[in-house]
């Protein structure tokens, strides 16, 4: 017996967790409903005027994206832990590593993907205009895989810790900084009519990064939490 | 120890194996060798090591001491090559209770990699008494039919070294004697199983031994 490729543990997992994820998908519509309410508490508190919602209207919606993510990764990992499902994983004939990437793409598909979908409508709501949703959308597109994808690691090196949670937001939002200030920068630049190919070219680079690195430092760090 | 110089030839064996728990050594100097065909029951006392030696010897544990082989070579305990060779059972199952009795047990022989075809998977439902309940998702299964979903994944796997932790906690008197169908089994295809646990399971005399871990 050898090793499966790569490709048929990627599949398995993301075949495993959409279909968990569709099992309770109580779980998924609570993430987006969480995203949608938090992103219309702000026109609501802040005020009608046309002006500052506009000017806030893009970092408003990816902070939201930011905190939406975090919010839902705790089911990527902490369930399977408890249940000795890694240990099976760690075990199987698929490499790890692959697995954990099937995994971190079931929570993109799950997460990120409903995000891009709804958030023009919050950007109508800051008046943002037809081109600026746009930018905004490609933005989101290259940024909330990374997202899903430095949310692994984290959540992973806080599995089985008590309190993981909060300590998760701590180590976690940090990391989301640079994605949040070239995200919403695209969009200001695209706004003020300069180029943008500079804020996505870094949005590309972090997400190609990201890619390459996320599952073999988040399969490590599982397996660490095993231990 | 000179009886730890002889190192099997075939099988697994282990040699002066030590593990700590929390800076505390549970065990040192384990010596064990089974051939294959061959079952070992690791008994003692709670807390005596036995689930740390099985997941050690997984992989899942890094062993603070010792020397590992598997058919007289040294078994690299995280290598993919090893953790080919052996399946695990631990006190946690890996069923995942939203899903049905059948999808898990699919799931679990796709990490197997045993190519097991959907007849096969029906024909172990049966034989552990779960075929009528195939559809039910696994979370209003009792202890004991979730056991008795693992004893499926098991009669299915054909992977060589079984490592089984408390097998017979919440089974009947019927299952245990399935397990000890399935054991049998497995031992007479040259499998060789570690089963750590407080019951007798039922197996061929001369095939069986006992390592005492913990108190004396």
């Amino acid at each position: 017996m050898s090793e499966a490729g790569a490709w048929a543990g990627f599949a398995w997992g993301l075949r495993r967790d959409l279909k968990l994820s569709a099992r309770s998908s109580a779980e998924v519509l609570v993430v987006l409903g969480f995203f949608l309410i938090v992103a219309t508490l702000f026109p609501l508190s802040v005020g009608p005027d046309p002006r500052i919602l506009h000017r806030i209207g893009a970092g408003i919606i990816w902070v939201c994206a930011a905190l939406a993510c975090l919010l839902s990764l705790h089911r990527m990992f902490t369930l399977d832990y408890v249940d000795g499902s890694l240990e099976q994983m760690l075990l199987g004939h698929m490499p790890f590593p692959s697995i954990v990437a099937g995994k971190i793409g079931a929570h993109w598909l799950t997460t990120g993907c409903p995000l891009i979908v709804c958030a023009p409508l919050v950007g109508v709501q800051f008046g943002l205009s037809f081109g600026e949703i746009g930018v905004l959308l490609v933005t989101l597109l290259l940024g909330t895989p990374v997202l899903s994808l430095i949310g692994g690691i984290m959540a992973a090196l806080t599995l089985g810790l008590r309190g993981g949670g909060a300590l998760l937001a701590l180590l976690l939002l940090p990391l989301y900084i640079p994605l949040l200030v070239f995200g919403v920068g695209a969009v200001e630049a695209y706004a003020a009519g300069l180029g943008m190919e500079g804020h996505l070219s870094v949005l590309g680079a972090e997400l190609i990064l990201a890619l390459v690195g996320s599952p073999l430092a988040t399969a490590a760090a599982v397996r660490t939490a095993i231990d | 120890m000179p009886a730890s110089t002889d190192i099997a030839a075939q099988g697994l064996s282990a040699r002066a194996v030590g593990c700590e728990r929390g800076g505390r050594a549970l065990f040192e100097s384990i010596d064990l060798a089974v051939s294959p065909g061959a079952a070992l029951f690791l008994v003692g006392p709670n807390g005596s090591g036995k689930t740390t030696l099985l997941r050690a010897l997984a992989g899942l544990t890094e062993p603070a001491a010792g020397e590992v082989r598997w058919n007289g070579r040294d078994a690299a305990l995280r290598s993919a090559v090893w953790r080919m060779q052996l399946t695990y059972a631990g006190h946690k199952p890996g069923h995942k209770d939203e899903l049905s009795v059948a999808e898990n047990l699919e799931l679990a022989c796709d990490l197997d990699g045993g190519q097991v075809g959907a007849a096969e998977r029906a024909q172990a439902l049966q034989r552990v008494g779960l075929a009528r309940r195939a559809a039910l998702q696994v979370k209003r299964l009792s202890q004991g039919q979730k056991q008795r979903l693992t004893l499926a994944r098991l009669s299915l796997s054909r992977r060589k070294l079984w490592l089984l932790d408390e097998p017979t906690a919440a089974l009947d008197s019927d299952a245990r004697v399935l397990l000890g169908d399935i054991l049998r089994a497995h031992l007479a295809r040259g499998g060789v199983a570690l089963v750590a646990t407080h019951d007798r399971i039922d197996l061929p005399a001369g095939q069986t031994a006992e390592l005492r871990l913990g108190g004396a």
